[in-house]
Formats: structure tokens, C-alpha cells, sequence
């Protein structure tokens, strides 16, 4: 692990690198802080940037960086303006949003990024603790584990979806595995599902993907729905004392302590991730807290906001360990960042330790980095900072929409990607207004052709169907994954039967 | 019959033609060698179309419910038209122009239309800080995809250069 480390730290600390860290929280911090403009979004335009880099583990510093700069930006905006630029920063605006308003917004400023810094630098901790244990236990898996491995993953995803959500959820990543097997395939030499269209030749690019799932629809629903996009009520204004005391430090440090720890966990989980990492922080919290503390909650509590931010910045560093460790994304996000890996011919898998050390280290330590320039960016320079959240509308919206198409443009260089383009974003849109969750779909559409492929090679070494009963630990992967679809879907009949039941006892 | 399982359906028969595709055309022009192979490039299909069905006749049937009734959506597609849909139109329609024209026309003013065009459907009049806004960011992203990037891009209109 040390000499991983030492490793990890020669990587990072060339100049390059660390003008990526510094880039990618400085971007992420800008964008995540505009109302309505989550980290998926910012991570999709920025892939093709990252990938014309073409050095691995500077895109994947980059992309690591926007994404938690994304995750600190969008506190900001929840504080100051009650407008989260992000889901997982809702809660934040719980407790954050009250403080602003009693003129001490930078307090919460503060609070904010020291739960931040913590949650993120604790996280990165674990991280470097468990990836490698993980590591080697994933070692020993052959294809049919991975095929196994996968569809739990797959399965994990759509059932924490959410009530009355896991049947459309499994639908969407259907359909993204669906999409996965148009144009040929890396196995077979045969283009499949072209309908004799040349551009789908070699299937459908994960950029224009990502970009119309995420960045258009985001756009369109801007443009709809003007309030979205409104700065949300007037702050403040004046952020002045930006100190807390030492009363404050003293009680938020346990609560940062525990949701940092919690966060992470929940941000391993495949599916979790820190949107609900930051709820459940924040509820957990709520219900420790004693008397006063308690009632304060929801009025401007330290504590509330310690809470969400310290979960979800730890949760952003859990979401890591699947990705970093199996190469399965248990997120939207970090299925964007396989995506680019992949784009930049890396294997993602338990390997990548073993054989590509420095890509593994270096964004690990990049995290530390990461949170330390955070920290030391965000205090001094807030209030110039939240300047951003003036841009106009008329100027963000058009932008928005020219830098989907130019990243689309830029990953296939081709003009019917945009067409494409075009075409999928309203289809994403129409699936958005009818609530279907847009990230199993790309997450199946990512995971699409390794599931094929380890799904395809262990049938070629079992001669059939046979491996799933041979290998034991690929059985109970699979049971376990019909486990995870049902059970949500079967509890929440029993809980409807139940109270109808009593409906009619009445 | 709500949004969502209209959306199911239109999903089932996507499923029902790419199944019948990998069950019954597919396998056609397959070589001989590869026959022989317990895997053929029809075989995850298969397998997919036929979950995929289960799963669509699944959410189509309204068999799973939201337990506590459903949580407001973020916009009601029923009441459309209460929204800027007009503007969200004219906006993609731009796009899809922008596709179009993006070749011909050169990079720059292509981009620069779009910019401007997409702005002023939402309400900006303020030229004097637009245009050079528009015209500084054309150039430069060509400059950065060109130069920095290097990927093509015709920056002038075809009669040009």
C-alpha cells in the first residue's frame, strides 16, 4: 500500500495534475453552484475535454475534481440562495438556507466547507483502506462472477430507485443494455441493429448518450420552466463573518465524525450515492439530537448543517470503491467516469491496481489534493464566488445547449451525432416527464458490452448455460440480484394490502 | 392511460421487433465456424428481448404502485402548454438547423447564429454586450477544438474558404 501511495504521489504532484485538480474543483465549483445544473450535466460536458487530454489518470483527476467541486459549488448555492444546484445539496438548504437569512451566512459558508473538507478527506481515507482489500478479493473472480457481479450491480440500482419507481428503473436499464448491443460488438465482427444506418455502425457514442440524457434534458427543463433557473429568493447579500466558535467546532465535530463514516458507506452501495447519503445523514441526526438541539433543527442548526454536507461529500469519495475496485459505477456519475476510462483504454476492473498503479493512486491522492484546494479556494473567495449565480438565464441556456452539441460534435466528429443528439434528448425529456429515472440507462448502456462480453466468454468455457449452476458463487450473485428487484417491489404490495386492509376494517 | 405506460408500450414493441429480430433474422447470414459456438452474437439479445418484454408488460399493466401517492413532478406534461413550450421548440429546432448547417456554413457563423438565435428566443435584446459575448466565444472554442484540440473544423462559410 505504501509503495501505492508513493506512487500516487509522484503521479499527482506533477504539474499537470495538479493544475487538473485545481481546474476541475475551480470548473465544478462554478457550474455546480448555477441552479439546476447537477454534476452529471457539468461531467458529461467536460468528458470531452478530458479524453482529448488523453493521459488516464490526469482525465480521471479532472473529472474527479468536477465532480466533488460540483458537489461543494452547489452547498453554496442551497446556503445563499435556497436554490440547490445539486439533489444532494437539498438538505444542506434545510438548515443552511434559515442561517443565511439570520445574517450568518458565512458561518454556514464555513460550517459548510469544513464538513465538506472532512466528509471528503475522511471518505478518501476509507478509500484508500478498503479499495485495496476489496481489491484483492475481486482478484479471484473469473468472467462468470463478473457477468454475476454486474447484473447485481444493475439490480442494486433499480431497487433503490425508490417506491413505485423499480419496475421503470429496471425498464431504463434494459433499454440501455439494449442500446449497448447496436453496432459491432467487440466479441463478433458483425454489426447488429443497425437498421442500415451507416453512423450506428459503430453504435451509439456514450458522450452524445450522456449529453442528451443528462445536459439537454436539464436545458429543456430550463427553458419550460422559467422559475427553475430564477436565482431563487434574494439572499442576504453581505457575507460578512465567516468565523465559528468554538462552542460550534465542538458540536459539529461528532456529527461530522459520524456522517462522514455513514456517508461513505452508503456511498459504496451501488444505486445509493450521496443524494440519499445527505437525506438519511440529516435524519439520523435529527433523531440523536436531544431537546433543544433538536427543535433548533430546521431553523438554522450547525448541526443540520454539518450533517448532509459531511455525508454527501463522503459518499462522492464511497461511490469511488465499486468504480475504482470492480469497474461497476454504482452511479450516474461515476458510470459518466467509467465511460471516459474506457474512452481512454483503460480496463476498469480489480486489475487496474496491479496493472495501472498510478491511475488507481494518483486519483485517490488527487481526492486529498482536491478537498485541500477546496478548502483553501471556497473561504477567501466565496463571496466573489457566488457572484456566479448572477449569470443571466438568456446567456446560460444557449450555452448550455452549444456546449452539448460541440461535445457531441467533438467525440464522433460528425454532424448526424447531432441529429442524433437532438433526437435522443427529446426522447430523454418525454421519459423525464413521465418520472422514469434516466441513470440505469446509462449505466446499462456503459456496463452493456462487458456484461455481454464476460456473459458470452464464460458461456464459450461452459460450453452453455451450465456456468451459473457450476459455479456456486455465481448463483448466489444471481439470486441475490432477483433479491434486490423483488423485494423492494413485493414490500411495498404488502404494506398497500395491509393498509387497505385496515381501510376496510373501519 | 397516464404518460408512463404509453411509454411501456412503445417499449414493449421496440423489445417485440428487436426479439424477433435476434430470434428469427439474425442468425441468417451467420458463418458456419460460428454456429458451432455455444455463444452466438444473437444470443444476449435474446435474452435481453425476452426480460425486456416481462419488464415492459410489467410497468404497462400498472402492477407496481407508488405507495402514498405520487410525488408532484418537477413539470406536469399535462398542462404543457402552461409552460415556455414554445420557446423549448424553436430552441431544438435551432439545434436540429445547427446540425444542418453547421458544415456549410463554417464554424463560426454557424455557432454565432445559434448563440445569438437561442438568446434572443428567450428574451435577450441587449445586443451591444450579446454579439461581442457570441462572436469571442465562436473563436475561441474554434481556436481551442482546432489548435488545441486538433480536430477539424471549417471555420468560414463554404463560399470563402
Amino acid at each position: 500500500m505504501f509503495e501505492g501511495i508513493l506512487i500516487g504521489l509522484g503521479t499527482a504532484f506533477t504539474p499537470i495534475n495538479l493544475l487538473m485538480v485545481v481546474g476541475g474543483c475551480l470548473i465544478g465549483t462554478f457550474i455546480g453552484m448555477l441552479p439546476g445544473l447537477g454534476p452529471m450535466s457539468i461531467i458529461a460536458i467536460m468528458i470531452p475535454v478530458a479524453i482529448s487530454i488523453g493521459d488516464p489518470s490526469a482525465a480521471l483527476i479532472l473529472l474527479a475534481g468536477v465532480y466533488y467541486g460540483a458537489i461543494f459549488g452547489g452547498s453554496t448555492s442551497s446556503i445563499l440562495i435556497n436554490a440547490p444546484g445539486v439533489a444532494s445539496t437539498v438538505a444542506t438548504s434545510f438548515d443552511g438556507y434559515p442561517l443565511a437569512r439570520q445574517g450568518k451566512a458565512g458561518k454556514a459558508l464555513t460550517v459548510a466547507a469544513i464538513a465538506s473538507f472532512s466528509g471528503g478527506t475522511l471518505g478518501a481515507i476509507l478509500l484508500m483502506i478498503f479499495a485495496p482489500m476489496l481489491v484483492s478479493v475481486a482478484l479471484l473472480f473469473h468472467s462468470a462472477e463478473y457477468f454475476a457481479l454486474m447484473v447485481v450491480g444493475l439490480s442494486a440500482i433499480a431497487a433503490f430507485a425508490g417506491s413505485g419507481q423499480v419496475g421503470k428503473a429496471v425498464l431504463m436499464t434494459i433499454t440501455g443494455l439494449v442500446m449497448a448491443t447496436v453496432g459491432e460488438g467487440a466479441l463478433f465482427n458483425l454489426p447488429r441493429f443497425t437498421m442500415g444506418v451507416m453512423d450506428l455502425q459503430s453504435g451509439f457514442s456514450f458522450i452524445t448518450l450522456a449529453m442528451a440524457m443528462f445536459a439537454l434534458p436539464e436545458a429543456i427543463y430550463l427553458v419550460l420552466d422559467p422559475g427553475r433557473s430564477n436565482t431563487g429568493q434574494s439572499g442576504s447579500g453581505q457575507i460578512t463573518d465567516l468565523r465559528i466558535t468554538r462552542d460550534e467546532a465542538r458540536r459539529i465535530t461528532p456529527v461530522i465524525g459520524r456522517q462522514s463514516v455513514q456517508g461513505f458507506l452508503i456511498g459504496v452501495l451501488p444505486g445509493a450515492g450521496a443524494t440519499i447519503a445527505s437525506f438519511l445523514g440529516y435524519a439520523v441526526e435529527r433523531n440523536i439530537a436531544k431537546g433543544e438541539d433538536q427543535a433548533e433543527f430546521g431553523k438554522g442548526s450547525v448541526k443540520g448543517l454539518a450533517a448532509p454536507e459531511s455525508a454527501n461529500n463522503a459518499a462522492c469519495t464511497g461511490s469511488f470503491v465499486p468504480l475504482l475496485t470492480l469497474g461497476i459505477p454504482g452511479s450516474g456519475t461515476t458510470a459518466i467516469l467509467l465511460g471516459a476510462l474506457i474512452a481512454l483504454n483503460v480496463s476498469p476492473g480489480p486489475r487496474l491496481m496491479v496493472d495501472q498503479p498510478e491511475i488507481f493512486w494518483s486519483v485517490i491522492i488527487s481526492m486529498y489534493l482536491g478537498n485541500v484546494i477546496l478548502l483553501a479556494l471556497n473561504l477567501p473567495l466565496i463571496p466573489y464566488i457566488a457572484k456566479v449565480l448572477a449569470i443571466p438565464r438568456n446567456y446560460l441556456i444557449p450555452f448550455i445547449l452549444f456546449f452539448t452539441l460541440m461535445g457531441a460534435y467533438i467525440g464522433q466528429n460528425n454532424a448526424t451525432e447531432l441529429l442524433i443528439l437532438v433526437g435522443l434528448g427529446i426522447a430523454a425529456t418525454v421519459l423525464r416527464f413521465a418520472d422514469y429515472p434516466l441513470a440505469p440507462l446509462l449505466i446499462g448502456f456503459i456496463l452493456g458490452s462487458m456484461l455481454e462480453d464476460n456473459f458470452s466468454r464464460s458461456m464459450q468455457l461452459y460450453n452453455g448455460i451450465g456456468f451459473i449452476a457450476e459455479r456456486p458463487m455465481t448463483l448466489g450473485l444471481l439470486v441475490l440480484a432477483v433479491i434486490l428487484v423483488v423485494l423492494p417491489g413485493y414490500r411495498a404490495r404488502r404494506a398497500r394490502l395491509r393498509a387497505e386492509g385496515v381501510a376496510d376494517g373501519d | 392511460m397516464a404518460l408512463d405506460r404509453w411509454i411501456a408500450l412503445v417499449l414493449l414493441l421496440i423489445f417485440a421487433v428487436y426479439g424477433y429480430t435476434a430470434f428469427f433474422t439474425m442468425d441468417a447470414g451467420l458463418p458456419p465456424f460460428m454456429q458451432r459456438n455455444p455463444v452466438w452474437p444473437s444470443t444476449f439479445p435474446k435474452v435481453l428481448s425476452v426480460i425486456g418484454i416481462l419488464v415492459a408488460l410489467f410497468v404497462l399493466t400498472g402492477f407496481e404502485k407508488t405507495v402514498g401517492g405520487h410525488r408532484a413532478p418537477e413539470i406536469d406534461y399535462r398542462r404543457l402548454t402552461d409552460y415556455k413550450l414554445g420557446q423549448a421548440l424553436i430552441l431544438l429546432s435551432l439545434m436540429v438547423a445547427y446540425a444542418l448547417l453547421l458544415r456549410p456554413l463554417g464554424f463560426i457563423l454557424s455557432s454565432s447564429l445559434f448563440l445569438i438565435l437561442s438568446a434572443a428566443v428567450l428574451g435577450e435584446r441587449k445586443w451591444l454586450v450579446l454579439v461581442p459575448v457570441v462572436l469571442a466565444t465562436s473563436v475561441g472554442v474554434w481556436y481551442l477544438v482546432q489548435q488545441v484540440l486538433g480536430i477539424f473544423l471549417r471555420p468560414l462559410p463554404f463560399f470563402v474558404g
